[in-house]
């Protein structure tokens, strides 16, 4: 052990209240990417009252967009954009071909089907870009980090998510809100019938619904994807978290889709780093870490499970 | 509702293809996450093969998608209606560990060319078991080593939740003299490490180990070189291999990383593998590529030498270990894993691919810290 040691620019030990902020926001800008997700998820439950385990593999195909059109022309914007536009289009070419026969069928049919979408996409993506990671990067213009007030170091790019990401969360409001597709998708949600007898283009309203969902998530994909590995497979464990948010916001409500991710993503990113702190308190440091790791990865489930108990259609679900 | 929901959220976890002598069958990962891993080791395997001229030797290969169980199946399968002589292929030790203990209480032989818990080198070692890579601690051990040298004292020590991951952390701290500023078990699979790089931040740490192997070092890397932290990072090679290293791209530059292989050890065998591979698959091997080769070698070394329906005689062939290895000089421990020189590699750039050169040596002729509970 060493009496001192000379150390550059940011090893001091700052303050725990900066690193509960700076924590703070990491789960906020972690949940605002599971929104992006969540939010069609949760339409296209909503809408069409289909569980659409494919809607990770539509994140995928994003990144993969991204990352090749961002290899191609080196513009992140085109990259986005491309992406948008791929996982749109992917989303509403699987609606035509296969999801459309789905919506009559059970829920445990409609799993298998999509399920194998997963495997068709994943294998599919691999067959073209192969098995090894892609390259994407934060733009020149946004990478590093800049120095927040309070003296917090925070990297620019994840600002530029949260900020993304609750523009989206307001379009989407002002969508359903606002506008007549917006009514149309709330008359959806509550009698699909209805509303096709009064002769709303129901199987155009459908594609479109689902192309948007597929959109948001390929653009989350995306986003994600230039701070994360761009690889096949990477849908999946988000998908996994973007079921738990719209168990926990209630089913068909993008209000709840975004308190849920909100709830999700700080739970899951404070849990992770304060409960094995928690433990220190009392038990041996090795134990503690273990204890509080494996806690930490039940947050989020023993979340929803509270929630579910206090309310069992979830925050905001007005459907059993 | 909810429950459908949950059954599809259980659904989504599972997602993630003249009369031989010998036969070997080769269980490995092609599909999903990490089979960039089993792909390099097929194809280093089979590049050998190939280069051997041998029509004695038949290889049967199939995909394991890095399932334990659907590996289990694949073993029977190959043991009982293929009838293989010898297994190999697996890349990750949970696998490993459902498989091989079965396969050679079978009496058939396994040549591990990646794979190797701690387990199968201790208590549970085997006399037809042998491994062609390293015990899983080796690299982190070599780590702890360097971290030595470089004159940290105060580490930050990381790596996911599951065996392998506390095998790396024992690793590394067996060998670093330093303190440990903190330690930290991420989730297997985990994506985002923005909550870990602000611990970093404030744990007054002078060094940084982790290991995160595939796209989980990937995104770590990303997200520390844009987060400000200028804390030295040091890994096992897993997550700096030939495979990974131009997704990563220039958050790699220089990072110090410990491996048992580098396409720069001075020796022929290295340079015909390294130019043979490329010219055979259009890309630079990578570590896991060199063991497949060299396992290859390890095998067809044997082959020569012994019949494999003498197992006893095939077994002391295995174990004499007469190739030339990519690694030069290549011998067996007691309990049939590598003593070998681990080195220190640096990532750098050759033109527009980023690869690694080696710096030093980290630890020489170095066994593991279970061959003393291997009685055989």
């Amino acid at each position: 052990m060493r009496a001192s040691r000379a150390e550059p620019g940011t090893g001091k030990r700052l303050m725990p209240s900066i690193l509960i902020i700076e924590q703070i926001l990491n789960g906020l800008q972690f949940g605002v990417m599971l929104f992006l997700m969540a939010a069609g998820l949760t339409l296209i439950f909503g809408v069409m009252g289909l569980i659409n385990l494919a809607h990770g593999s539509l994140y995928m195909v994003g990144a993969f967009a991204a990352a090749w059109v961002a290899g191609a022309t080196d513009s992140f914007i085109l990259a986005m954009a491309a992406a948008l536009a791929a996982a749109a289009a992917a989303g509403a070419l699987t609606e035509i071909l296969v999801i459309r026969r789905l919506y009559s069928a059970a829920h445990l049919d409609q799993v298998l089907a999509t399920f194998a979408l997963i495997l068709i996409f994943s294998e599919g993506t691999r067959f073209v870009f192969g098995s090894f990671p892609l390259f994407l990067d934060v733009p020149q213009q946004l990478s590093g980090s800049i120095l927040l007030p309070g003296g917090i170091q925070y990297p620019l790019y994840r600002l530029t998510l949260i900020g993304i990401g609750l523009l989206v969360a307001l379009g989407l409001w002002l969508l359903t809100a606002r506008t007549r597709i917006g009514i149309q998708i709330r008359a959806g949600e509550n009698d699909r019938e209805m509303i096709a007898a009064l002769g709303v283009d129901i199987t155009r309203l459908y594609t479109l619904v689902f192309a948007l969902g597929a959109g948001l998530a390929g653009l989350a994909g995306a986003l994600v994807g230039a701070i994360q590995s761009v690889q096949v497979g990477m849908g999946e464990p988000v998908l996994i978290l973007a079921f738990v948010v719209i168990v926990i916001g209630g089913i068909g409500s993008i209000r709840g889709a975004f308190i849920g991710s909100i709830l999700v993503g700080l739970t899951d990113t404070l849990g992770g780093v304060f409960l094995p702190e928690f433990f220190k308190l009392f038990m041996q440091s090795d134990a503690a870490t273990q204890t509080g790791s494996a806690l930490a990865s039940m947050a989020v489930y023993i979340l929803m499970g509270i929630v579910l108990i206090r309310c069992p259609t979830g925050l905001f679900g007005a459907r059993a | 509702m909810q429950k459908i929901l949950l059954t599809a959220a259980i659904a989504a976890m599972l997602a993630t293809p003249a009369l031989p002598e010998t036969k070997v069958g080769m269980i490995t990962t092609l599909s999903g996450g990490g089979a960039g891993l089993g792909i390099d080791v097929r194809d280093g395997f089979m590049l050998a093969i190939k280069q051997s001229g041998r029509d004695d030797i038949e290889v049967v290969i199939e995909d394991d998608q890095r399932k334990p169980d659907i590996a289990v199946q694949l073993a029977d399968k190959m043991i009982q209606s293929e009838k293989v002589d010898v297994l190999t292929g697996i890349i990750w030790s949970n696998l490993a560990m459902a498989v091989v203990p079965s396969v050679t209480a079978q009496g058939k032989f396994y040549l591990s060319p990646n794979a190797g818990p701690s387990q199968l080198a201790g208590k549970g070692c085997h006399e037809n078991y042998f491994n062609v890579a390293w015990q899983n601690d080796n690299l982190h051990e070599a780590a702890g080593a360097y971290a030595n040298t470089a004159g940290y004292a105060n580490s930050f020590i990381m790596a996911p939740n599951y065996p392998a991951g506390t095998d790396a952390l024992n690793g590394y701290k067996r060998f670093f003299k330093g303190e440990v500023a903190n330690e930290v078990y991420t989730q297997l699979g985990q994506t985002d490490y923005a909550a870990e790089i602000s611990q970093i931040r404030a744990s007054g740490a002078d060094s940084v180990f982790f290991f995160l192997p595939g796209g989980m070092g990937i995104s770590f890397l990303k997200q520390y070189a844009d987060s400000g932290v200028d804390i030295p990072v040091v890994g096992p090679a897993f997550s700096f291999d030939q495979g990974i290293l131009q997704a990563v791209g220039e958050a790699a530059l220089g990072v110090v990383n410990t491996s048992q292989w580098n396409k720069d050890i001075d020796n022929p065998a290295n340079a015909g593998f390294v130019e043979s591979f490329q010219a055979e698959y259009g890309r630079l091997p990578s570590l896991y590529a060199s063991q497949g080769f060299d396992t290859a070698n390890l095998l067809i070394s044997a082959v020569e030498a012994a019949d494999v329906m003498n197992a006893a005689a095939f077994r002391d062939a295995l174990r004499a270990a007469d190739f030339d290895s990519t690694r030069g000089a290549f011998a067996f421990g007691t309990n049939h894993h590598p003593v070998q020189t681990i080195y220190v590699r640096e990532v750098i750039r050759e033109g527009d691919v980023f690869t690694n050169r080696i710096i030093g040596a980290a630890l020489e002729n170095h066994s593991d810290a279970y061959a003393v509970d291997c009685s055989m």
